[in-house]
Order: structure tokens, then C-alpha cells, then sequence
């Protein structure tokens, strides 16, 4: 092994250099494809918001839904329409898609289990408990559900993270899963224990269990937007952490990275920003499942800022994109965001693994 | 590097005490770490070896006693700040599906950057030597899963040295490696230690390469030092029946005057011998 | 690096831990047993639930026999069935999470069921009948995708995911634009409950189990070779691709016919294999402790269900909150590695 030959190869110098060598030409045809994979992201993101603004139930021009936008009449019921319906349920699936999907790319990572979704640390079942106990007690709106929803997820998420503690092992992903899914159980069952002796609840609660994009306000945003840009950046602070976590706990450790502790921010921002987005628009975990995959395919799985970005532009354009689907297929009634993205999202995490290389 | 110079120490166990649970693997030891040397740790199979390694490495924290790296001890400073200078390859890394070789050597660099400092030219040196000093430039591009094992080994090695320590701990970095590896990585550690005056503290099993690497070697016998010093001075035919239970005979090794053990089996001892 | 080193049988401590193990559930299983025949609102004593069973005509024999018996017969096949199906499902895969729920086989098994009790109106054994094809059906499409030359544990599970979300989609829609009552019907159903228990029930379900379980004492060797991976199990003349295939195929079937005879009955298949590995202790995958495991889960929780509580619940309910503890507990008192 002696070093004879092989002088540094040429750099790329000024060009925007990757977090990867940014040298060899692998390396560079890497980037390329990143890059225009983003672009194509932020295409399909802008397309989708579009989508959303403008089609839906009631047929507005474009040329009307622009002027909504720039030059609202006021009495215009078109102008109503896109103003106080579609708007608010376009950023509220922007930002309730980003916060699933980067959830998603979370977990998978910290857990380094492929199919980990943000149901598995109980934070849905966490949420859906609140949320029942809420309609039970009388609560029927949805902006009343926003506060349980979330105080529900992160109380769920303390529960489950201080029971896998106690376990002889730590909280490592595996007790952690294993602990969540209990949990998720007993949740669960009282949830069901409350469904089938009120009707009432029953009823209110399964729409909102589906998860859906409709009847958002815009004063749902205000409060769940902090913690949901707090999650992003703990997010992107902790990519490099689960770079290194995927070598193995004792590389990382050896690279300098405090295992727990970077673990624990890890999920500290899946908290965050999973408990926004089931309060914003129900627990559709799926986006947090599938997204992360899709990006893995396009943008390699081993980078995890890069995943993480893309994943910020599929997560919104998925959801976005189901709800539209939903509004069109029975007008004036629209099936569920929440039910679209599986029937879009499955076909898409089936071919995935069809495909073959399935990336943890 | 003059081996007659008394060395100075930058890592030094302190009374470490370390374990799983109730069960004691290293029962107090004291090792001052010569700088700028080759230290090897050797002893039998459960010895304490690899765990005295992750000790050393901050893997583990001592139930009592310490590990201070230059004077202070290793769980008070920043995890960061230790990796920069203290780099440890353990015995089984999990090399993540599909990822390249320059991906994961580019790993390395993770102590010296900051959370959103970017990369510069700086690491890309750093990953760039490291790939040449390893002969591994050619195969930058390939994923690391399609490699040989002594490639795939030099990978992780690759990956140690872009972290740029200046000591540098191994846990049996020969394992599953032909003779003619293990010789090669031996070397290519020694060169590091040579020209860098990189610290080398490693964990190996054959004895012969061992003595031959070895500036400085510490003999480990149910979680205490049983012996420590120069090679020539450290194994006997004593010494290895109390460390490893084993009758051997020792030579002169013809090719580098260290030591060599030659063991002495039940099986295909000569005629006439007084064995 | 022999097979000494996946055969921890040969010390004696680890034999008698096996064998305390299995004999502490089988006497849980006896016990529990004795406790459903003998409570209800006809209360009985042990003498007349054995004399009952061994045939004593007179009042306690219709209430033994007819009523009680084939409900808790029908517990213990049910536990069996989702026991072993978790078992094989988390062992053959290596993952942990894996189980008929998140294989999708009952989200599968429940939109056919719940599709023929909301828009058909159908109930009974109608709804047993589409959930079995539900649960197949799922397993079928699971094949169809998974397998490329054989196929990998992760490759199975995804495609289980994306297949369970599909399926639970379509229950979402049936139960969102239902009348609420046969929503509450479908959830009762979802949630698992024996309450449509009969012999003729327990006639169809147990002989699917007594082929299937067998089949599955034959994978459990080479399941137990696949824990080391598959080049391992290969070298040790096992196909991992045959064995997966096969554990897949079984728990497929045996979960699908235990959740159309009690709907897929919550946690069980899940808890019942850590469980019973904790229990166990040996790092074997303890399918017949599995088993075991689960029919003292349903059973027991079938018991609290009917008799302890102060309305009558489906079963399912009490599996997830007695499960629930228990794993967690397990898992708080011993290291998992």
C-alpha cells in the first residue's frame, strides 16, 4: 500500500462545492443530479400550488383567481372563494406536507429502520386520543383540535421516550419502536373504547381521523408555524449527526458525535414538527413514509441535508396534489386529502421497492 | 523518532476500571500512551483488550478511574474537540447500503466541521491524502458493498485518517485480512506514524506482527497490564504462559531481530525435540 | 463460528428455562381456560366444569359446553393463529415492527370486510368469508410485487406498507360516508371480538390450523439459521429465500384465517413474538412460545373482557391495554440485545 502514484486529483474549484468530496467525477454527476432534482422539486411544488389555488369545486378562471390574489373585490364570491378557502388550505398543506415528509426523513434515519412513519413513536395515537377526548367533552371545531392534537402528540412522544429510558438499554431505536407501538396500542383501545359508546364522537372523529386539508383557516397557521420552523432547522443542525449515526453508534461516536444527545434533538424535532402537522391536517403519516423514500431514490440516500431539502418540496406537493385530486373526483363533495395521498402514494412506494435498491 | 528518548504521554489511563453491567472486563489499569510511538495491546481472548480500546477512545466511560488526554480527562471536553485529535476505527462499522467510497471516507471530516459550516478545500485535501495514501483513489466512485474485504478494511482506515488525528486507536484492523493485507496495513501504518509522528495505539491477535510493529507493547491479562515495554524486553516464554495459557518457544524474528513466538502444539513436534 | 454458536440448547440452564417457560404459559393457558368456563352469569364451581366436560348431563353441561367452551376454543385458536403469524412475520423479515398489521393483511382483510357489512349489508359469515379473501388477496399482491429472483425482508415490508395504507384508505372512505351505527358496527368488527363464536366457527378454523401450524414447526429451523443472515443460512444449506417465502406465505394465511374468524384482533400478532423472546431469553425465534403467548393474550383479555369490565367490550380493546403494559414492562426489566 504504498503511496506511489496517485497525486490529488484535480479539484472543481469555485464551483458550489457538495458536502460530498466535490472532486471525482461520480461526485460531480452526483450534484448535477441533485441539483436538477431540486429544480424539478420546486417545479412540481409550484405546480401544485397553482393546482391548488385554482381548481376545486366551483370553476374560477385563472384570470380570476389571479385577481383574487392581487386585486380582491370585496362581494366577489369567486374572490371569497380562492381568499378565504382555497389560500388557507394551499399553505396549510405546504406547511403540514413539508412537516410530515421531514419528519419522516427523521426517524428513518435515526431509527435506520426504512419503514419507521411518524406513527411510530405514538405521536398519532397521541394526537387522536386528545382530539377524541376533546369531541367527547364538546369540542367541535378545528381550531380547538389544533391545541389538543398537538398537546396530545408531544405528551404522547415524553411518555414513550421516558419508558423506552427505563428499559436496560436506553431509549435505542428499537425499545423506542417497540415502546411507541404499545403505546399506539393502549391509545388505541381507549380511543375505541369511546367510539363505540358515542355516537356523537364517532361521527365527528372519523373525518377527522382520515386527515383532510378541508375547512383550515388561516388562523390555524400562526400558532403551530413556530414550532414548525424550529423542527426544520433542529432538522438540518441535525443532518449531519445522522450521516454519522449511520455508520454505526460507535463510529459516530469516535467522529466525535454525542450518540444520546444528537439522538435525542433527532427526535425532539420529529416531535415538533410531526405534532404541527397532525394538528394542522390529521394524522397522515404516509407523506412521512413515502416522501423520505422517494428522495432517497432521486437524490441518494446517504446525504441527509440533501434529503431533507428535497423531502421539504415532495412532502407539500404530495399532499397538495392529493387534495386537488379529492376536490375533483366528486364535486361538490371531495374525498379526503388523507385518503388520496395513499391511493397516489402507494402505487409510487410500490415501485419504489419493485425497482429494487431500497436505501436505509 | 529516537527510541531512546523517554516519550512523552498525551493519553494516560488513570486506575480505569470498565465493564458491562455488574461484570468487570478491565480491572484497574494504567497505561501512559508513549507519543509518536506504534503501541500494541495483545493478550488472550477476553482479555479486555478491545474494551481497555474503547476506554481509551471515550466508546466507553470508566466505572472508575480515568482517561485523560493531555491532562484533562476525556468526558470533560467536548466529544467534537476529542474526535478532532482522537480518532478510533471499532472492530465492526456498518458501512450504510450503496454509499461510495469517497462518501464514506468524506465522513471523516465530520469533527471538523461545524453544523452549518460548509465544506472547503481544506477537507477535500484532507479526503483527497487520504485516499492516495490508501490506494484507493481509483476506486473513489465505487459503492463501498462491491469491494474486497482488504479494500473495504482500507475503506475505514481511509476514513480514520481524512479525520486527520494525531493519535489514532485500532480495534484489529487485520482482521479478515490475507497475510500479505495485514503486512501492507501494518506498513501503511507505520509510515503514517513515521512521517505524520501520528500515535498509533492498536489492538492485534498475531503475535509475531505484533512484536515486529510494536515500539511499545502492553500485554493484558484478565483486565490488568501484565506486562509493558519494548517488545524484546516484554515477550518471554513467562510471559506468554501466564497471558495466554500457552508453551511456546521464542526466537529472534531473522528478518527484524523482534521477537518470535513459535508455539509449541501436541501436534507435529520433531523427533528428537526435546518437546 | 459452528452451529454450537445458534444452538444455545445444549446448556442445561438454557433447557430448563425453555421448558419453565413453556410449561408456566401452558398451566396460564389451563388456568385462564378454567376461569372462562366457569364465569358468567351462571356461576360454576371447578368440579362442575370438569364434570361437565367429561359429560355429566344437567344444567351446567349446555352452559359449558355450548356456550362457553367454543368461545374460548375459538380464543385459543385465534392466539395461536396471530401469535405464529407475528412470530414468523418479525423473525423471516428481521424487523422488529413487522406484523399482520403492518403487512397490511388486516387492513386488507378488514376493507373486504367492512366493504360487505357497509354496502352489502352483509354480516356473519359473509363477513368471514370476504375477510379471509381480503387477507389473501393482500398476500397475493404482496407476492406480486415483492418477488424479483427471491426477495429481501425490506422488500416484503415496504410493499406490506404501501399495501396496508391502500387498503386502509378504502376503509377510511367506507367509514366516513357511512351511517354512524354501521360505522360502529364496522369498528366493533375491526377492533376483533369473539362474540360470533360457534363449534361450527372452531370446525372450519381449526383444521386450517392444524394444517398450517405444522407447516410452520417445519420453517422453524431454518427461520431460527436466518436470525444469522442470509449468507449464513445459505452456507448452512438453507435457502433464505425459501424459508422467507414460505414464513411470509404461512403468516399471510394464518393471520388472514384467524381475522376472519374474530377480525383482526388488535396487538396480538405484534406483542405476542417480543414477548414471548424476552421471556425466552435465548435468542431463539420461540414460535411455540409465541403461540402461547398469544392465547394467553386473547384469552385472558376475552375473560376481562366479558366479565371484569362493566360493559361488555370486544376483545380487542383489552388486548391493547393488556398487551401494552406487559411489553413495556418486559422491555424496562431486560436488556433487548
Amino acid at each position: 500500500m504504498t503511496t506511489t502514484a496517485p497525486a490529488a486529483p484535480a479539484r472543481t474549484s469555485g464551483a458550489p462545492v457538495t458536502p460530498q468530496t466535490g472532486e471525482s467525477e461520480g461526485t460531480a454527476r452526483l450534484r448535477r443530479r441533485r441539483v436538477a432534482v431540486v429544480v424539478g422539486a420546486l417545479l412540481l411544488l409550484a405546480l401544485a400550488c397553482a393546482a391548488s389555488l385554482a381548481w376545486g369545486a366551483r370553476d374560477i378562471a385563472p384570470g380570476q383567481v389571479w385577481r383574487a390574489l392581487v386585486d380582491p373585490v370585496a362581494g366577489d364570491n369567486d374572490h371569497l372563494v380562492v381568499r378565504d378557502l382555497r389560500v388557507p388550505r394551499t399553505l396549510v398543506g405546504l406547511v403540514g406536507g413539508a412537516a410530515f415528509a421531514a419528519a419522516g426523513v427523521l426517524l428513518q434515519g435515526v431509527t435506520r429502520n426504512p419503514i419507521a412513519d411518524p406513527g411510530l413513536l405514538g405521536i398519532n395515537a397521541g394526537a387522536s386520543l386528545a382530539v377524541v377526548v376533546a369531541i367527547a367533552l364538546g369540542a367541535s371545531s378545528i381550531g380547538a383540535y389544533v391545541w389538543c392534537a398537538f398537546a396530545g402528540a408531544v405528551l404522547a412522544a415524553l411518555v414513550v421516550h421516558l419508558a423506552a429510558s427505563l428499559s436496560g438499554d436506553g431509549p435505542t431505536p428499537v425499545t423506542l419502536a417497540l415502546v411507541g407501538a404499545a403505546f399506539s396500542a393502549l391509545a388505541t383501545s381507549a380511543i375505541t373504547v369511546v367510539l363505540l359508546t358515542d355516537q356523537r364522537t364517532l361521527g365527528e372523529f372519523r373525518s377527522w381521523q382520515v386527515g383532510s386539508l378541508a375547512n383550515r383557516s388561516l388562523d390555524l397557521l400562526p400558532p403551530v408555524l413556530p414550532f414548525v420552523v424550529l423542527g426544520v432547522v433542529l432538522a438540518v443542525a441535525a443532518a449531519p449527526v445522522l450521516d454519522a449515526l449511520a455508520l454505526g453508534d460507535d463510529v459516530a461516536a469516535a467522529l466525535g458525535v454525542r450518540v444520546g444527545r444528537g439522538r435525542a434533538l433527532v427526535l425532539l424535532a420529529v416531535v415538533l414538527l410531526c405534532g404541527s402537522a397532525v394538528s394542522l391536517v390529521g394524522p397522515i403519516a404516509f407523506v412521512g413514509l413515502v416522501v423520505p423514500h422517494l428522495a432517497r431514490m432521486l437524490v441518494g440516500a446517504h446525504d441527509h441535508r440533501w434529503l431533507l431539502g428535497v423531502s421539504l418540496l415532495l412532502g407539500p406537493s404530495l399532499l397538495l396534489a392529493a387534495d386537488v385530486i379529492g376536490r375533483l373526483l366528486a364535486p361538490p363533495g371531495e374525498v379526503e386529502a388523507g385518503l388520496v395521498v395513499a391511493v397516489l402514494g402507494a402505487p409510487v412506494l410500490l415501485a419504489i421497492v419493485r425497482r429494487g435498491r431500497v436505501l436505509a | 523518532m529516537n527510541p531512546q528518548t523517554p516519550a512523552p504521554t498525551r493519553l494516560r489511563a488513570r486506575g480505569v476500571h470498565l465493564g458491562y453491567g455488574e461484570h468487570t472486563v478491565v480491572d484497574g489499569v494504567d497505561l501512559d500512551v508513549p507519543t509518536g510511538r506504534v503501541t500494541v495491546i495483545v493478550g488472550a481472548n477476553g482479555s479486555g483488550k478491545s474494551t481497555l480500546l474503547r476506554g481509551l477512545g471515550r466508546l466507553m466511560r470508566p466505572t472508575r478511574g480515568s482517561v485523560e488526554l493531555d491532562g484533562v480527562d476525556l468526558y470533560r471536553r467536548p466529544p467534537r474537540e476529542v474526535a478532532r485529535v482522537l480518532g478510533l476505527l471499532p472492530q465492526h462499522p456498518i458501512a450504510p447500503e450503496g454509499i461510495t467510497v469517497a462518501a464514506l471516507v468524506a465522513r471523516g471530516r465530520h469533527p471538523h466541521r461545524g453544523a452549518f459550516r460548509r465544506w472547503d478545500s481544506t477537507d477535500a485535501d484532507a479526503v483527497a491524502t487520504a485516499l492516495a495514501r490508501t490506494d484507493l483513489a481509483e476506486l473513489a466512485d465505487r459503492r463501498v458493498e462491491e469491494l474486497s474485504g482488504g479494500q473495504r478494511q482500507r475503506v475505514w482506515v481511509a476514513m480514520a485518517l481524512a479525520q486527520e488525528p494525531e493519535l489514532l486507536l485500532l480495534d484489529e484492523p487485520t482482521t479478515y485480512l490475507d497475510l500479505a493485507h495485514q503486512v501492507d496495513l501494518l506498513d501503511l501504518l507505520a509510515e503514517l506514524n513515521a512521517e505524520r509522528g501520528t500515535t498509533v495505539v492498536m489492538v492485534l491477535h498475531e503475535l509475531a506482527l505484533a512484536a515486529r510493529y510494536a515500539d511499545h507493547l502492553v500485554v493484558l491479562h484478565r483486565g490488568r497490564v501484565l506486562r509493558a515495554g519494548p517488545p524484546g524486553e516484554v515477550l518471554d516464554a513467562a510471559c506468554l504462559a501466564e497471558a495466554f495459557g500457552l508453551e511456546a518457544r521464542v526466537l529472534e524474528d531473522p528478518v527484524s531481530g523482534t521477537p518470535l513466538v513459535v508455539p509449541i502444539g501436541r501436534r507435529r513436534v520433531r523427533i528428537g525435540s526435546p518437546y | 463460528m459452528s452451529v454450537v454458536a445458534i444452538a444455545p440448547l445444549r446448556l442445561p440452564a438454557r433447557v430448563l428455562r425453555r421448558t419453565a417457560v413453556h410449561a408456566g404459559l401452558v398451566a396460564a393457558v389451563l388456568a385462564v381456560g378454567c376461569l372462562a368456563l366457569m364465569l358468567g352469569d351462571y356461576r360454576l364451581t371447578v368440579g362442575q366444569v370438569l364434570g361437565a366436560l367429561v359429560g355429566d348431563p344437567g344444567p351446567a353441561h349446555f352452559v359449558v359446553v355450548e356456550l362457553r367452551a367454543p368461545r374460548w376454543v375459538l380464543g385459543v385458536l385465534v392466539g395461536l393463529a396471530f401469535g405464529v403469524s407475528g412470530a414468523l412475520f418479525q423473525t423471516s423479515l428481521r424487523n422488529p415492527l413487522a406484523s399482520p398489521d403492518v403487512l397490511g393483511v388486516s387492513q386488507g382483510a378488514s376493507a373486504a370486510a367492512v366493504a360487505t357489512l357497509l354496502v352489502g349489508g352483509a354480516s356473519g359469515w359473509a363477513m368471514t368469508a370476504a375477510a379471509a379473501g381480503g387477507g389473501v388477496l393482500v398476500g397475493v399482491l404482496l407476492y406480486a410485487v415483492a418477488w424479483k429472483q427471491g426477495t429481501t425482508g425490506q422488500r416484503f415490508v415496504l410493499s406490506g406498507i404501501g399495501v396496508a395504507y391502500l387498503a386502509g384508505s378504502v376503509v377510511g372512505y367506507l367509514l366516513t360516508r357511512s351511517d354512524v351505527r354501521d360505522a360502529q358496527a364496522a369498528l366493533t368488527w375491526m377492533t376483533g371480538s369473539l362474540g360470533q363464536s360457534s363449534w361450527q366457527l372452531v370446525q372450519v378454523l381449526g383444521p386450517v390450523l392444524l394444517v398450517l401450524l405444522p407447516l410452520a414447526a417445519l420453517l422453524a429451523r431454518g427461520l431460527d439459521l436466518l436470525q444469522l443472515g442470509d449468507d449464513r443460512a445459505a452456507s448452512l444449506g438453507r435457502r433464505p429465500e425459501v424459508v422467507r417465502g414460505g414464513a411470509v406465505l404461512l403468516g399471510v394465511l394464518l393471520a388472514s384465517a384467524a381475522t376472519a374468524a374474530a377480525g383482526p384482533v388488535a396487538f396480538v400478532a405484534f406483542a405476542a413474538a417480543p414477548i414471548a423472546r424476552r421471556l425466552l431469553g435465548d435468542g431463539t425465534p420461540g414460535l411455540a412460545a409465541s403461540g402461547l403467548v398469544g392465547v394467553v393474550l386473547v384469552t385472558a383479555s376475552d375473560v376481562v373482557a366479558q366479565h371484569l369490565l362493566p360493559v361488555d367490550v370486544p376483545v380487542g380493546i383489552v388486548t391493547g391495554a393488556l398487551g401494552a403494559p406487559v411489553l413495556i414492562w418486559l422491555l424496562a426489566r431486560r436488556r433487548t440485545s
